[in-house]
Parts: structure tokens; C-alpha cells; sequence
């Protein structure tokens, strides 16, 4: 807790604002409801004041959290409202934006109102982001941009998008990018849906036809683009290592859940025998590691606090990915012959178009947590990062160091 | 569950760390593996006298420093870090933690006093030859002669078990399952030691024909007694792991860093550099995994049976994951005697089947969460 205000004090202010607006009122919308949680300064309380926080630390909000659901059930979740804006967007505008951009902005982004998506990745640059190709010509006071990005997460609901492109391929990779904040709407932006493994189409692939972007839509200085999407990275990974506080919850619950009713349907040959205790072995390996990685985050909260951060802050994006596509691996076998069939289907949908339940759940679960070790990093990368930067290892060899952009090899 | 450590605890382990660093370094484990009794008596009586550490757990009243399961946590893990060959898990951790457990008032004022002086060996014989982890594998037999009781049976593996002046015994009467103490020079007992995969830690097969022993507690009292001890000794054990475990990823890292190959660190490549992280994702789970059982153990009493169960399972597997991966990055020089590679290997194996293996441990667990 910061010296000016006290946890109490803090959950004070929780009260005051549910006081004075309740979202479990019918008559209140979620939309309403943040607009008044950004206004008492508890949309993230480590944000400035004014700007939806009360300077306090990151750590903060879980006091927030923790009086919002103790006393309220219609709390809509960051993550379901605008996971990218929300996560990502806002601390990028918040370090890298004019005072303009955090009034017009912040608010909308909390509340919902105003989507946004991040356009990195490229055909040609995933892991290797700041190879990216898509480029930014000067015209007077706007920008021209041309190329194409993919695996767009929400583009298709999206008002803004973060941009990263090249402004000078004749510097070094990351010397020649810049950042935008690109209005969706404008003419030129051609959003078409990817169709996934699930049926789904979450993400899309987004081109660029001569779109023209304001020089005042820059975040950060020309050049200064690589500098400013670290911020959105790291935030990214903060979001995705996932985290929930009671053991047994989260996604290991639906293993446990499946395991308690399908443990009845072994018979009673040898052979059933012995496969019930294999499946359940299987089982209470992935709960134990499921509840490692609880434990790892509560340490690494822990440290935090104590403002000592060790290894177990870095391990959780790895740690949980592949946990998480485990979980289901182990669900499908439970499922037996149930798991030979996907009632979803796989036409292309957005996702929410096809309402879920039971089994489906489970194997869509199955099929969508193989995004887990790709998205935000892939496991590979995290694996050098933890290497690297953790433990010190030294670098690979590389062959784009030092060399202008247009002379990388590249594929895409 | 809070899991910060405080000043405190820092600084005990800081003390351990200085004082293992400067008497159980690889040549003094290798020095200690060697003989028959396994350790250093002048160390043991620093770690009585200077350190404090054999009356860790006993009461102040009782000559010793009164602390808990988190201390104890934070000493095993040094322990295993330094690979310290000594009697400690075997008196302290099983002998110690039993005799405090049986509520035998007069048996703890008698023995306990000298154990934290470093006078007294001890430990726990439970398993038999059957090789079962289960209380209810537990055979050998007391029969009540007058006044007292006389033992027959087999214990196997007992740990420390030529050293102990005075051994907790785990025998059936018809009342159920009871302790007893033996003492060494008890008539009708043979000890026999056994060779140790792993010699920094001593092993003795025990027999029993009519010899005479002292019941401990009630007769028939002993299963819940048992119980938490060995919940409490899978804690210490696992602690013991992640010790050993990050000792195994340090020395990874530091040869990955300096061994050249093929012009470049062998660091550099990501088939050692990926096992490397790999490696670190395991040590941090052993640390959750023992750091949660130790103060489960203080914090959260009824919690500590399923804590320690997964701390068991988790930390073990994690350390022998970890030591084999160490001696694979080291090529054929993590493949000698003369590297201490092996020394934690052995060590790793040896603590993964010690006190049952992972997958007993998780039988235990399903049986307390209905999984
Ligand atoms: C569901 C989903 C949602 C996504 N949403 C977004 C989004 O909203 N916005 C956005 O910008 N991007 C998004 N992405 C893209 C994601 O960030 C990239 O897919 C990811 O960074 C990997 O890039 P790539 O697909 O080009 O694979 P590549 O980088 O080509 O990787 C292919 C393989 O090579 C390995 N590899 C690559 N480089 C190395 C290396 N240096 N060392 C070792 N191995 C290496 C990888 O680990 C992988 O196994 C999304 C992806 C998914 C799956």
C-alpha cells in the first residue's frame, strides 16, 4: 500500500463508489458502471489520479477486486470487456501518449466502449516482430501506410488498433519502426477473418491500402516504435500468465470436474483397473502442477511486495501455457469415445456465435489451449528469455545485428 | 497462506549457507561418503553447539531453540544444496519429530536435551522388508513379556540405522500399531549395514529376534503419531530436494556458460540453453512445492497431510529431472567419479523412493482430495 492511503481506506473508496452506483442495479449498464469505476480513480489504481487511478501500486487492485466482489455480483471481467485495450493499450498510452490521448483514450478503453486490437505480427515477422514489413511513408502531416498483419485478435470489433511499422528500412531492425494508433474505420484498413483450428475465427488478417494516419496518432517519436511496443509486450505477458488465487480453480476445476464423473465408468476387468490408475495418475500429476504454478504466482506476489523479484515472476507465462494445454490433453482421454466427435462443428463462426456446453467445451478447450505456447511469445521464446535473461546464458548467433533492415533475409 | 520468509529466516540461512560452505564443500562430502560412519563428529558438535541446529524443534526447556517446520525447511534446504552428509534427517527430522509427537513427557526431558547437544544418534525404523510405504505394510511384531515388550521382525532400509544409540521402532501389538524404543546395545538385534546407492546417506538392515523394548506413548496409539511425522519428514525431505536441485541448475548454468564448443559457449545453443530454463521451471516448483508444505505446516495444520503429499511428489521429481539433466549438459565429464554430478544424482534418486515414491504420495493426495 502507498503511504497516503491505507487498504482500508482503500476499500472505503470501493464502498463509496457502490454507494453511489451499483452494478447490480438493473437500470445500471456495465458501460455506466466503469465510467464511474474510472472516475473514482479504481479502474487501475496504479494509473495517475484523473487518469481512472490513485497513484497507488499494481498490487493495489487486488484490494479493489477483492471489495467489488465481495459486494456486488454484476462485475464485468477486464478480460471478457476489452482484453487488449485494457491489458495492453492503456499502459502503452498511459507511458508513451500526449496528455490529449490520455483524456480522449483511458476512459473509453476502461469502460468498453472503444475496442482495441494489436497489429504486430506479420506473415513474415511472429517471433521476430521487430522484422515486421509493413511501412509508413511521411505526407505533410499524415502517414501512409501499406503492408499486411495477421492473427489480429478482435480486429474485427476494434475502434483503434496498436500499429507497429517501418519508417526507415535502412536503419537496423529496430531502429526503424515507429507506433501508431490506427483508426480502424479509416479507408484503406480491409479486416477479413482467419479461420482456426476450433471452427472459430478470433483473429483476422488485416490489410493496409494506402491508409493515411495523422502524425499526432504516433506514440513515442519516429524511430522510437520498437521502444514503445516493449511496453505493450510486456504487458502482454503480465495478462497471459494467467492467475487464479484458490487452489483447485480456473482451468485445472473442468479436469476435476471431468475426472469425478467419469472415474465411476471404469469396470472391473484387469485391464479397466489398471487404466483407472494410469488416468488417475495422470490426473493428479497435472493438479499438483497446476497447483505449482498457483503457488509459483503467489510467491512471486509475495516478492513483489517485498520488492525483491526473483525467477518465480518469469516462469508463469511458460509454466502455464504448457500446463494448460496438458489439462485437456488429459480431459480428452478421460472422455474416451466421447472425444472422437466435436459437436461445434468447424464452419466458420466468430467466437460466441455457437453457444457451448459440456463435453464441447472441453474439446473446443483442447483445441484452443494449443494457442497457449504460440500467443504472447511462444514457448521457444520464453524458453530464451528464462535462459538469457534470468539465468544469464549467452545469446545466439545472429545474423540481423547490426545490418540495415532491407539487407535481413526474410520470408513472407 | 502467507508465504514471505522474514528477516529472520534470511538470516538463518545465511548462517547455515556460510557455515556448510566452509565444512561440508565437495571434499568434505567426498571425505565423509567414504567412511562407515558417513560424517564428521566435529561438525555435528559445531552444529550442536555453535549453530544450534540439532535443538531446532525442541523446546526451550528442553535445551533446545523451539522452532517450526519453516526453519527446519530453510536448514534441509542448505543441506541439500551442500550435499552435507551427517545424521541429521535420520536423528533430528525422524527421531526428534517422533519423540516430540508421542507426548511421552518423560522419554522427550530424557533424550531430547542430549539429542540437541549432539550426544545422542537416533532414528525411525518403519518399513520392512515387504517395501511398503503404507503403515498397514508394517509387520513386525512386540509381545508383552511382564513389565515389558520384546520385538521380532525385519526393518529395512533404516536410515542411519548402525549409528542410532536409540531407535523408534514400529511394531503391531494386539492393541494396533505401537512405538518402542530399543537401544543400541539391546540383546537379539542384528544391524547390518547395506550397501547406499547414494553414500551420502547410510543405510542398515535391522532384525529383531526377542529383543527387548520400551513401549513409547500409548500402546496402540501409534498410527496418528506416525502419520505426522512422516508428513513433517516428507516436508523436511522435499526441502532437502530444491536444495539439491538448484545446486544442480547453478552448476549447469555456470559450465553451460564457460564450455566452449564448435567456437561458442555451449550455452549459446538452444538444445542446452532450452534444458537450462527448462530446468529453472522445475527448480521454482520444488520451491513451491516445499515452501508451501512448510508453512502449511505452521499456518495450516489440517492442510498439511495434502501439502506434504504433493511436496513429495513434486520435489523429488523435480530434483531427479534436474540432476540428470545436469549431467547430460556436462557431456562425458558429468559421467565421472571425479565430478560431483553423480554425487546428486544418486542423491536425487535415492530421495524420490525414500519414504515412497511420487506416485504413493499422489495415491495419498487423491485419497484426501477425492481425486
Ligand atoms: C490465438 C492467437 C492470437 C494472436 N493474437 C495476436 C494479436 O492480437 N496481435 C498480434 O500482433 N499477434 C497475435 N498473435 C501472433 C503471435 O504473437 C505469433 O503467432 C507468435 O509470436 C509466433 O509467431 P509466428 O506465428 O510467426 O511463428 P514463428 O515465429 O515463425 O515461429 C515458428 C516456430 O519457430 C520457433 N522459433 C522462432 N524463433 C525462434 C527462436 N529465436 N528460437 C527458437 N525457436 C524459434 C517458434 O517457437 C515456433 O515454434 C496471435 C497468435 C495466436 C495463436
Amino acid at each position: 500500500m502507498s503511504a497516503e492511503i491505507t487498504e482500508s481506506e482503500l476499500r472505503e473508496r470501493v464502498r463509496t463508489l457502490l454507494s453511489e452506483i451499483h452494478p447490480d442495479d438493473p437500470s445500471v449498464d456495465s458501460i455506466t458502471f466503469r465510467g464511474a469505476q474510472y472516475d473514482h480513480g479504481l479502474a487501475w489504481v496504479h494509473f495517475p489520479e484523473g487518469l481512472g487511478g490513485l497513484g497507488l501500486s499494481r498490487a493495489d487492485q487486488a484490494i479493489v477486486a477483492d471489495e467489488l466482489g465481495s459486494n456486488a455480483k454484476n462485475i464485468t471481467n477486464d478480460l471478457a470487456v476489452n482484453a487488449i485495450g485494457i491489458g495492453m493499450g492503456a499502459p502503452t498510452v498511459l507511458t508513451y501518449g500526449t496528455p490529449d490521448m490520455h483524456e480522449r483514450f483511458l476512459r473509453p478503453i476502461f469502460t468498453g466502449e472503444e475496442i482495441w486490437c494489436q497489429m504486430f505480427s506479420e506473415p513474415g515477422a511472429g517471433s521476430d516482430v521487430a522484422g515486421l514489413s509493413s511501412r509508413a511513408v511521411r505526407d505533410g502531416d499524415d502517414w501512409i501506410i501499406n503492408g499486411q498483419k495477421v492473427w489480429t485478435s478482435l480486429a474485427h470489433h476494434s475502434t483503434y488498433g496498436m500499429l507497429l511499422v517501418r519508417t526507415d528500412p535502412s536503419l537496423p531492425k529496430h531502429d526503424g519502426m515507429s507506433y501508431f494508433v490506427l483508426d480502424m474505420k479509416a479507408p484503406g484498413v480491409d479486416v477479413r477473418p482467419l479461420h482456426q483450428i476450433t471452427g472459430e475465427a478470433e483473429f483476422n488478417e488485416v490489410f493496409f491500402n494506402d491508409v493515411r494516419i495523422p502524425h499526432s496518432m504516433m506514440l513515442g517519436h519516429e524511430g522510437q516504435g520498437w521502444r514503445v511496443a516493449i511496453t505493450t509486450l510486456m504487458n502482454e505477458r503480465v495478462a497471459l500468465a494467467g492467475n487464479s488465487s484458490r487452489r483447485g480453480q480456473g482451468d485445472i476445476a473442468k479436469l476435476v470436474e471431468t475426472w469425478q464423473t467419469r472415474r465411476h465408468d471404469y469396470g472391473s476387468s484387469a485391464s479397466e483397473v489398471a487404466q483407472r490408475a494410469l488416468a488417475q495418475d495422470k490426473v493428479l500429476q497435472t493438479y499438483i502442477e497446476a497447483e505449482m504454478l498457483r503457488i509459483t504466482h503467489e510467491r512471486a506476489k509475495a516478492s513483489m511486495t517485498q520488492g525483491v523479484p526473483g525467477p518465480e515472476g518469469s516462469v508463469g507465462k511458460l509454466m502455464s501455457a504448457e500446463l494448460n494445454k496438458k489439462i485437456y490433453e488429459v480431459a480428452m482421454d478421460l472422455l474416451g469415445n466421447d472425444a472422437l466427435t466435436y459437436e461445434p462443428g468447424y464452419e466458420l463462426r466468430r467466437p460466441g456465435d455457437h453457444a457451448m456446453e459440456g463435453d464441447s467445451t472441453l474439446k473446443h478447450a483442447f483445441l484452443r489451449m494449443r494457442a497457449q505456447s504460440i500467443e504472447g511469445g511462444t514457448s521457444e521464446i520464453m524458453r530464451n528469455i528464462l535462459a538469457e535473461r534470468v539465468l544469464g546464458l549467452p545469446g545466439d548467433v545472429r545474423n540481423d545485428k547490426d545490418v540495415p533492415w532491407v539487407e535481413i533475409p526474410r520470408s513472407g | 497462506m502467507d508465504l514471505s520468509f522474514t528477516e529472520e529466516h534470511q538470516q538463518l540461512r545465511e548462517l547455515v549457507r556460510r557455515f556448510l560452505d566452509e565444512c561440508s564443500d565437495e571434499q568434505a562430502v567426498r571425505a565423509q561418503m567414504d567412511t562407515e560412519e558417513g560424517f564428521d563428529r566435529s561438525v555435528w558438535t559445531r552444529m550442536a553447539e555453535e549453530l544450534g541446529l540439532l535443538g531446532l524443534m525442541v523446546p526451550e526447556e528442553q535445551g533446545g531453540t523451539g522452532l517450526g517446520a519453516v526453519e527446519l525447511a530453510i536448514v534441509m534446504e542448505e543441506m541439500g544444496r551442500s550435499l552435507l552428509c551427517a545424521p541429521y534427517f535420520s536423528t533430528v527430522v525422524l527421531g526428534g519429530n517422533t519423540l516430540l509427537e508421542s507426548g511421552d513427557e518423560a522419554l522427550c526431558q530424557e533424550i531430547l536435551p542430549k539429542m540437541a547437544q549432539g550426544e545422542l544418534f537416533l532414528t525411525l525404523a518403519v518399513e520392512e522388508e515387504n517395501g511398503g510405504h503404507d503403515l498397514s505394510d508394517i509387520h513386525c511384531s512386540a509381545e508383552k513379556q511382564g513389565d515389558s515388550f520384546v520385538l521380532n521382525g525385519v526393518k529395512t532400509p533404516v536410515l542411519d540405522g548402525a549409528l542410532a544409540d536409540v531407535l523408534l521402532v514400529a511394531a503391531r501389538t494386539e492393541q494396533g500399531l505401537s512405538l518402542f524404543r530399543v537401544d543400541a546395545n539391546a540383546e537379539g538385534m542384528t544391524r547390518k549395514p547395506l550397501p547406499p546407492l547414494d553414500t551420502t546417506r547410510k543405510l542398515a538392515r535391522i532384525e529383531f529376534q526377542s529383543t527387548p523394548a520400551e513401549l513409547i506413548g500409548r500402546e496402540g496409539s501409534a498410527e496418528a503419531v506416525l502419520e505426522h511425522v512422516l508428513d513433517l519428514a516428507a516436508v523436511a525431505l522435499s526441502a532437502e530436494s530444491t536444495g539439491g536441485a538448484q545446486a544442480c541448475l547453478d552448476m549447469a548454468v555456470q559450465y553451460a556458460k564457460e564450455r566452449l564448443q564448435f567456437g561458442r559457449p555451449i550455452g549459446s545453443f538452444q538444445a542446452i540453453k532450452h534444458k537450462c530454463a527448462d530446468m529453472l521451471v522445475q527448480v521454482e516448483s520444488a520451491r513451491s512445492a516445499s515452501y508451501s508444505a512448510a508453512f502449511s505446516a505452521v499456518q495450516d495444520a489440517a492442510e498439511l497431510s495434502v501439502t506434504a503429499a504433493m511436496a513429495k511428489s513434486k520435489s523429488s521429481e523435480a530434483y531427479f529431472f534436474v540432476a540428470a539433466e545436469n549431467i547430460q549438459v556436462h557431456g562425458g565429464i558429468g559421467f565421472t567419479w571425479e565430478h560431483p554430478a553423480h554425487l546428486y544424482f544418486k542423491r536425487a534418486k535415492s530421495s524420490e523412493v525414500l519414504l515412497g515414491e511420487p506416485a504413493f504420495h499422489r495415491q495419498k493426495l487423491a485419497a484426501l482430495i477425492d481425486l
